[in-house]
């Protein structure tokens, strides 16, 4: 049978697409989902299409309220674990000092431990000195649980550099200011980036810590859980489509020029 | 080059720190650099750790405010209340690490080895879903397992779900509410978590192992067991970490997907602290469920035999 045949040989290509197409399949049901009109509270079944929350995608209660704190606490956590994450990770690989070990388990434990372990001990300590739960809490959480993800990230790109580069810069007269501006920088450039995306993401995304730590205010994946509960509005798959789209197109630009370069470079 | 010949020098590895006498200005740098995340992680991540284990052992209420009293007792009673949620916890966690395992390695290895040009559009398509809340994706599964839609038609005609509502996992007609759908979510949610180490890892085999494999007349059958599976192990340890470790102490999936009787460890954790507000026993919970998982880590990354994951 050549069809079995077939199948034999590409085993692994279809199992690999099947898997693909599990991990993309709610993806498109949320896009198909944000042109529902559903009769009830819940979008979950389908009824006719509509362009109804496309036009009002704010049109729910707190919906974009909730949706603007989410950036702006994803703003600040990056840019403060980026900053912190990435003087971590370049006094790890460039210089000695005492305590290593102690210093790197403490960077890896956040990453081995289950969030709500996380979360509740923070909430311990909020409670115990008083803290007003609210935005500078989950502010402070989101920075504890984004650094190691931002140490690891810039770590490995760091490593990979040429010191000799640096020495080269040296050798010809570069301040020690000029040659971390001008050589080191640039380089890790691409680690502190990618370390910094990680971060917003992990940020924007995150629930549990967020739910533990917020007291009564609302990030966006908080104002999904509860409307979870009490009845989801089509508008959170307008939202949920309209990042995707973002996202992509962001991503796919990044390589059109990418690539646009490459080609530039050698003509 | 023929074997006999002796291998070449090998170059002076250039991340090799330069040592220099540096001055005592010099030599604080690093703790310069160190000390502000350094002290954010003990503040807010260590500290916080030793409150939850004095937490875990007071005693009081609410209005009259907790003291130490070094009451142990509670960890029994809260071990001897909620065990269960910990077995399904462990159980659900380990079933999506291996669900995630055995659909995670062919879609990591096509990326690697298969994909060729479409390999940076795959790999977008593995990353996409992250672009979408992960609550707004996990809500999408209530669509998809609905009662009387197209999944549960397929099933039940097939008749899987007479089998695995005979094994306790779905029920006859139904997959919503059920241990299958909060597997299914958790296998979900981290699968971008397996894939991504998996095929970090497959991605630096030399290519050319494969060709000496079969030039050696090695089926590819055995090539795999013996050349690329073995050399992939560091991507099975840190993804199935990844995966186990966050899947354990979950409770978006059980909350969501499954019913009161699917509940996890992290949702009793979450409704005695947030609800019920019994501070010691919530902590001692999230005290148990940190020392479980920090065994089984530990345990796990010696028999492996990869200790360097960071």
């Amino acid at each position: 049978m050549p069809v079995l045949r077939w199948i034999r040989r590409n085993l692994v290509v279809i199992a690999g697409l099947l898997t693909l197409a599990y991990m993309i399949l709610p993806n498109i049901v949320v896009m198909v989902f944000s042109f529902n009109k559903p009769n009830g509270r819940f979008n979950y079944a389908w009824q006719r299409f509509s362009l109804d929350a496309w036009k009002d995608p704010c049109g729910v209660a707190d919906l974009c309220g909730s949706l603007s704190l989410s950036l702006q606490i994803a703003f600040w956590a990056t840019l403060g674990a980026t900053a912190l994450g990435t003087m971590i990770a370049f006094a790890l690989v460039r210089y000695r000092f005492r305590a290593r070990g102690a210093i790197n388990s403490l960077i890896f434990l956040p990453m081995a431990m289950p969030e709500v372990v996380m979360a509740a001990s923070l909430l311990t300590l909020f409670l115990n000195m008083g803290a007003q739960l609210g935005f500078w809490t989950v502010l402070i959480a989101h920075i504890m649980f984004c650094l190691s993800f931002v140490v690891t990230a810039v770590k490995a790109r760091v490593m990979s550099m040429d010191p000799r580069l640096e020495e080269a810069a040296r050798d010809l007269y570069a301040g020690p200011v000029q040659t971390f501006l001008r050589v080191t920088l640039p380089i890790a450039a691409p680690g502190i980036a990618a370390g910094a995306m990680l971060a917003f993401a992990l940020s924007f995304d995150d629930f549990i810590i967020t739910n533990f730590n917020a007291g009564s205010t609302v990030t966006f994946p908080m104002f999904v859980w509860g409307s979870a509960q009490r009845g989801t509005p089509v508008q959170i798959n307008v939202i949920g489509t309209a990042m995707f789209i973002i996202a992509i197109s962001v991503v796919l630009v990044g390589q059109v020029i990418a690539s646009r370069r490459k080609n530039n470079a050698r003509p | 080059m023929s074997l006999t010949e002796a291998p070449p020098a090998p170059p002076a590895d250039p991340r090799e720190p330069v040592l220099r006498k540096p001055s005592t200005r010099k030599r604080l740098v690093p703790y310069w650099l160190l000390l502000p995340g350094i002290l954010w992680l003990v503040v807010f991540f260590a500290l916080p750790l030793v409150y939850q284990a004095s937490t875990s052992v007071q005693t009081g209420s609410l209005e009259q405010g907790f003291e130490v009293t070094w009451h142990f007792q509670t960890y029994v009673d809260a071990l001897r209340e909620y065990y269960p949620q910990f077995i399904r916890s462990l159980l659900y966690a380990g079933t999506a690490t291996i669900l995630c395992l055995l659909l995670g390695y062919p879609l990591a290895y096509l990326i690697a080895f298969k994909a060729g040009r479409w390999r940076n559009l795959v790999l977008v398509l593995v990353i996409a879903p992250f672009f979408t809340s992960f609550l707004i994706r996990t809500l999408a599964w209530k669509t998809i397992l609905a009662d009387g839609g197209a999944v549960v038609d397929v099933l039940n005609t097939l008749h899987v779900l007479d089998v695995t509502s005979w094994l306790g996992w779905t029920e006859s007609n139904r997959v919503l509410a059920t241990p299958m759908a909060v597997v299914c979510g958790l296998t979900y949610n981290f699968l971008p978590f397996m894939i991504l180490p998996l095929y970090t890892s497959l991605e630096r085999i030399d290519g050319r192992l494969h060709e000496a494999a079969g030039d050696l007349y090695a089926t590819p059958a055995t090539t795999f067991r013996k050349v690329t599976f073995p050399l992939s192990m560091p991507g099975v340890v840190s993804g199935t970490l990844l995966t186990f470790i966050p899947a354990s102490g979950d409770y978006v999936n059980a909350e969501l997907l499954g019913s009161t009787d699917t509940k996890m460890v992290g949702s009793v954790i979450q409704s005695q602290f947030l609800r019920v507000l019994d501070y010691p026993t919530a902590a001692a919970l999230s005290f148990i469920l940190m020392a479980i998982v920090l065994l089984a880590v530990t345990f796990y990354i010696r028999r492996s035999g990869t200790e360097d994951l960071v």
